[in-house]
């Protein structure tokens, strides 16, 4: 397992898109911290790029990997190997190396320029999105076999969770606001990771924007310690959960 | 004639007050009590009370004297009395460290309580665990001049206020340091006076409690972490001049609150990091000038029922939404201030830009009328809907803005 963990997450490394999403990552967020005047506005133009473009570039390049390595992988199943093994590994690599990209693109600018609770939180939210959608994406690419489908498939997932869920939260939202919501938007929140992973940095950073009632529900649940490995729970129980469900589609596949 | 005969009277007056003695008080002086003291004083006399602790229950003084402090002597209520009760004019009080005073919810216990009387000076006193500290009540031209009040409130019904002020008129407030109480200085029916340079922070309820006091002025004082902010209502002619409002946080916490507020003046103040800067309810007439709002949740939240303010000037820096309002009827004016969120251009240069800025975000609005909507504040979809109501505004409202936002924030 280490070995093809090792081919994959080298032969990820050296790929001239992953090389591109680093250094473009590392310009963005170079050239925000010097253009902004202080480095808490900086951070808030980061986080749009890491709810938005890292999932995006994340799910995307997963899928096609996955389909472009279709080969490799027949070719490895042939072998004695248990494709738990098999999956894991390019699971492990993929989401290694695009966690890699994104700690040198954006950890490292923001550990210099913002090292502050809420860099670090951003940075932690990063990683584990990354990690969520390198998951969503071998689950779509599991489920279909046609590999424009499955890309197709992964960008609808991303779409969903970063604009259509909110779309959703909003619309029920206004369709029963006689109602009190509070609880019912804490739950929601954890039904989208990327929705979570806003809210999280966002406790840190606009404090006195989110104390209004809402806020202040939020603030009691996720802002003390235990809320916030409530939270970390929730989004790794995201990457469990969806790395499971792929792992027992792949592994009843017929290839 | 009449000239010379006031010459004379003056002259006679001085004269008197020549006469006047002082009296000490101490463990080795003629009166070993303050209660004795005041038996034996006459009219004028100054009463000097040496270091100790002393339980006296409670201390009425019923004529003019001065009532000097040395070293800090503590006077004790025991948690039972009410320390010093004034009932003459042209007293002062200075210089003691007052303790420890019953606690009713049937009466108002005060460290110091003026009943009806002028002239009444309390200066440079130390008050600790006093339920309400000092208590003006129908009096006049008093003085209250850098006392440091520090209560412990744990509830609100079981605590009083700072420096409470009732029916009263020329007061000056100047200086003093207020925490831990209920409100810190509470002003109801008071007219004419002036709050000067003091500093209330960390009270249970508000800073500053205002109601039904008009033409009165507040100037340079800080109002900080109160658990509801100022709150200001049913005034007209309020003047509220280079004030700091900082980090009042909470749904129902603001910089100032006000209600019914007419013809008064809000200028040179600053609002840092509170949930909401101003918040307006019913005001008319009302002057926004020359004020900085900086790292507000809200700048300023103006309810439809505000008519005729006008808010020129500002600076708006920082702040999560600049202005919130709950309706579309916009009777206020905007114009002259500085924006940070403004994206428009300039092309002749004179600092004014040429296209008008809308405060009011759609996002704003939503909020408003649905907080839980908060949880999607920062997100794709909200950014997306701002966007394309900038473009065309359907929902906000189409008369508040700036014709004249400024290009540059003013030196504030």
């Amino acid at each position: 397992m280490k070995k093809i963990t090792k081919y994959v997450l080298t032969d990820i490394l050296r790929n001239k898109i992953i090389i591109g999403y680093t250094i473009f990552l590392l310009l963005i967020s170079m050239s925000l911290f010097n253009l902004e005047d202080s480095s808490s506005k900086g951070l808030l133009s980061l986080l749009n790029i890491v709810l938005i473009i890292v999932p995006l570039v994340s799910v995307i390049f997963s899928t096609i990997y996955i389909y472009n390595s279709a080969e490799f992988i027949e070719l490895l199943v042939s072998q004695p190997l248990k494709r738990k093994q098999l999956w894991g590994s390019l699971f492990t690599g993929l989401a290694g190396s695009l966690a890699f990209s994104f700690f040198i693109g954006i950890g490292i600018p923001v550990l210099l320029f913002a090292a502050s609770a809420t860099g670090y939180i951003m940075i932690a939210m990063g990683l584990l999105l990354t990690v969520i959608f390198v998951a969503i994406a071998m689950f779509a690419a599991v489920i279909a076999r046609d590999k424009a489908k499955g890309i197709g498939l992964a960008i609808f997932l991303w779409l969903y969770f970063s604009l259509l869920f909110d779309g959703l939260v909003l619309f029920v939202l206004f369709q029963f606001q006689d109602y009190p919501l509070e609880k019912f938007m804490i739950v929601a929140s954890a039904l989208n990771p990327i929705d979570l992973s806003r809210i999280m940095v966002l406790l840190k950073m606009d404090t006195s924007a989110l104390m209004g009632y809402t806020g202040a529900v939020f603030r009691d649940f996720f802002g003390t310690n235990t809320g916030f490995i409530i939270a970390i729970l929730i989004l790794f129980s995201w990457i469990v959960a969806l790395f499971w469900w792929s792992l027992r589609k792949f592994i009843r596949k017929d290839l | 004639m009449n000239r010379l005969f006031y010459i004379v009277a003056g002259l006679m007056m001085t004269g008197m007050s020549s006469f006047a003695r002082t009296i000490k008080v101490g463990k080795q002086q003629q009166a070993r009590t303050i209660g004795q003291a005041l038996s034996i004083a006459s009219p004028g006399d100054t009463i000097r009370v040496e270091s100790g602790i002393y339980r006296e229950k409670n201390i009425v003084i019923d004529k003019p004297v001065v009532l000097l402090g040395i070293d800090y002597p503590v006077l004790d209520g025991e948690h039972k009395y009410e320390i010093i009760s004034v009932k003459a004019n042209n007293v002062t009080i200075k210089g003691f460290r007052i303790e420890n005073t019953g606690v009713s919810s049937l009466e108002d216990i005060a460290a110091v309580k003026i009943y009806s009387c002028r002239n009444v000076t309390v200066s440079e006193n130390i008050f600790k665990d006093t339920f309400f500290g000092i208590y003006s009540q129908s009096s006049a031209n008093c003085l209250f001049e850098n006392n440091k009040l520090t209560a412990s409130a744990k509830t609100e019904q079981a605590s009083g206020n700072g420096i409470h002020c009732w029916k009263s008129d020329s007061l000056r407030i100047i200086g003093n340091t207020i925490t831990g109480h209920r409100d810190g200085v509470y002003f109801e029916f008071v007219t004419n006076s002036v709050i000067w340079r003091n500093d209330s922070h960390n009270n249970m309820r508000y800073g500053l409690h205002f109601m039904f006091s008009n033409n009165d002025a507040y100037i340079s004082n800080i109002f900080r972490n109160n658990g509801a902010g100022v709150s200001v209502m049913f005034t007209h002619g309020v003047k509220m001049f280079n004030n700091y409002f900082e980090e009042n946080w909470g749904d129902a916490a603001y910089g100032i609150f006000l209600k019914e507020i007419s013809d008064s003046y809000i200028i040179g103040n600053k609002f840092l990091r509170n949930t909401s800067g101003i918040f307006m309810e019913g005001a008319s007439r009302v002057r926004v000038e020359k004020n900085e709002f900086k790292d507000n949740g809200w700048a300023m939240k103006i309810q439809a029922s505000s008519m005729d303010n006008v808010i020129t000037n500002n600076n708006f820096l920082g702040n999560t939404f600049d202005v919130g309002t709950n309706g579309t009827l916009v009777m206020n004016t905007f114009d002259h201030n500085y924006w940070d969120k403004y994206e428009g251009y300039d092309l002749n240069r004179d600092n004014i830009g040429d296209v008008p800025f809308r405060p009011v975000s759609l996002y704003s609005m939503i909020v408003e009328k649905n907080p839980p909507a908060m949880m999607l504040y920062r997100s794709f979809m909200t950014t997306l809907l701002d966007k394309s109501e900038k473009i065309l505004p359907t929902l906000t409202p189409e008369n508040l803005k700036d014709n004249f936002p400024l290009m540059k924030p003013l030196h504030l």
